[in-house]
């Protein structure tokens, strides 16, 4: 990357870490830090969608949607999360490839076949030809999805006892003065859950950035992924020879996260300060009364 | 060479551990042998899940206690301790911890003309369950602590007019309240680390001689089969089972927390999802 850093056998000393810190590998190991943001910046929106749909499918009066909504929010209790992340990466794979083999490919067989999923080359997705930035993108999208799946399941959680929490007289008023259902759910119930769903979603969010570790599990090139492969020993024959690291890089990771969590923490306990200005809460008197 | 039901729970039930065959069935994979090895991996789950509880109860209540200390000595490493392992993932945590250990002399070290061995430190039945350890003991501080700081300020007045002080007050009106206050939330602790137990041979540490936890097993036979859609609900199963019995043997223990109390005052325990660490 730098001229000084042509031969790294001849320096040493902080330039040599310089030198080392900067090299090509590194470089994207610091991005990859990047792929965790975008994950967390792609999940939680997506979750929070997922998590509305389940809520409002809970409180549903058609009873099979009623139904749908609380299997979905029941689902991930008493099963590890983690059984789901690996579930689900095969199975959406495999659920893809097979709907594109109905289409693409001739006969249609039945791809279950004894010891392996067999689908025609044209029904494979990513195409085995394609860049290796496909399967990469591809790999991290079937991530994201699983991301959605399982978070939008616990914040569907979180919304519905939000939801449920917010005073049944404001409701009734507002159907007295004449609103529809549609409305009461759109001008009361929606602007009046978000202090009670609040909690629930900052822990939601901090088990959310702790949660992306596992990318790595699903076969994505995070960051977890570059600090075990920067860390390991290396011989002469490589560029820049050194011991087993991966004790420090692990360090650093726990660092990285020690501090997103902890300035999530202060920014969620400033949002919480903010919504409660103003409502008939414990936290909404305290303000008011600081305030007089 | 097809064996029954009763040959395979014979030959895989105590695998994990490694007694029984050796060899993992490598063809014509049988519903029985599914249910039967990944059963035999949920010794392993449970292994962890009991002794991290069961020790980190223990180190729980201290840190509670620490976290409340007017001396700065005592109260700041407690609240650091916490801090680091809620604030981290258990996925990291597993992970250091095992480079950590590897990086122990391989010879043992000489204290004092002793010498200790260890290599077994870098085992998961060891280096993992010290993780798990020390990573519920963080999360059930939190819980105590909390729960700790919200005893009713007319219970400890009440424990002061009868003439109750120090130890005596906290050992029979603090501390009794403190649990029957953070029970409903610890029991949720406990199944997130029951839960969190599936961890262990997905990070750091290996798995020696293919004995492995419930979902190393589903594993196994995932990659095996290319079918996805057997193993993992098989130990979703098993998990859910767990989790009503935990459920149920923390209920009981809470029933006996609230006996004192009219039952319409009593904590309830609900499930609250917190997945992952």
């Amino acid at each position: 990357m730098f001229q000084a850093c042509a031969d790294p056998k001849s320096i040493e000393g902080l330039s040599w870490l310089f030198c080392y810190l900067t090299s090509a590998k590194h470089v994207d190991f610091y991005w990859s830090f990047l792929t965790v943001l975008l994950l967390l910046a792609i999940t939680a929106p997506a979750s929070l969608g997922m998590g509305f749909l389940g809520a409002t499918a809970a409180r549903s009066h058609i009873a099979p949607v009623s139904w749908l909504g609380k299997v979905y929010i029941w689902m991930v209790r008493g099963v590890p999360d983690i059984i789901f992340f690996l579930f689900f990466v095969i199975a959406l794979d495999q659920g893809i490839e097979y709907a594109k083999s109905l289409v693409v490919c001739d006969g249609g067989a039945w791809p279950w076949q004894g010891m392996e999923f067999r689908v025609c080359p044209a029904a494979k997705v990513p195409l085995a030809k394609s860049a290796p930035f496909w399967h990469q993108a591809y790999g991290f999208m079937l991530a994201v999805i699983t991301f959605a799946i399982v978070f939008g399941a616990f914040v569907a959680n979180v919304i519905y006892g939000a939801m449920n929490a917010v005073p049944r007289a404001q409701l009734e008023t507002a159907e007295a003065y004449g609103m529809s259902r549609g409305q009461v759910f759109r001008r009361i119930l929606i602007p009046q859950m978000w202090v009670y769903a609040l909690p629930g979603l900052g822990n939601l969010w901090m088990i959310l950035i702790k949660a992306t570790p596992l990318l790595f599990l699903l076969g994505v090139k995070d960051i977890v992924y570059y600090a075990r492969e920067l860390g390991g020993s290396k011989t002469q024959a490589y560029e820049y020879p050194h011991g087993d690291w991966r004790l420090w890089y692990f360090l650093g990771l726990m660092v990285f996260y020690l501090v997103f969590t902890r300035i999530s923490e202060i920014g969620i306990a400033r949002l919480t300060r903010r919504l409660s200005h103003g409502q008939a809460t414990a936290g909404g008197e305290a303000l008011r009364k600081a305030a007089a | 060479m097809s064996m029954t039901c009763w040959e395979t729970v014979q030959a895989y039930a105590l695998r994990s551990i490694g007694i029984g065959e050796n060899l993992l069935p490598r063809s014509e994979f049988t519903l029985c042998q599914q249910f039967t090895l990944i059963g035999s991996g949920m010794i392993w789950n449970l292994y962890f899940g009991v002794l991290a509880l069961a020790f980190g109860f223990f180190l729980a209540n201290a840190i509670a206690l620490a976290k409340t200390a007017r001396n700065p000595w005592i109260r700041k490493p407690a609240e650091w301790f916490v801090f680091i392992f809620r604030g981290s993932p258990l996925f990291i945590q597993f992970f250091l911890a095992y480079e950590a250990l590897v990086m122990l002399p391989k010879g043992g070290i000489d204290i004092l003309g002793v010498h200790l061995n260890t290599s077994w430190t870098t085992r998961a039945w060891a280096g993992a369950l010290l993780v798990l350890f020390l990573n519920t003991a963080a999360y059930a501080a939190e819980i105590f602590h909390g729960a700790l700081k919200s005893i009713p300020k007319g219970d400890l007045e009440a424990a002061e007019a009868y003439g109750l002080t120090g130890w005596k007050k906290f050992i029979r009106i603090e501390w009794p309240t403190m649990l029957r206050l953070g029970w409903p939330a610890y029991t949720n602790e406990a199944i997130f680390l029951f839960h969190a137990t599936t961890l262990v041979y997905f990070s750091g540490f290996p798995a020696f001689a293919q004995k492995g936890d419930a979902l190393y097993y589903a594993n196994y036979f995932a990659d095996k089969t290319f079918n996805p859609f057997i193993p993992y609900p098989i130990v979703a199963f098993y998990f859910i089972c767990l989790t009503l019995l935990v459920t149920f043997v923390y209920g009981r223990i809470n029933k006996r927390l609230n006996r004192h109390l009219p039952s319409n005052t009593r904590s309830k325990i609900r499930l609250r999802p917190q997945l992952i660490r």
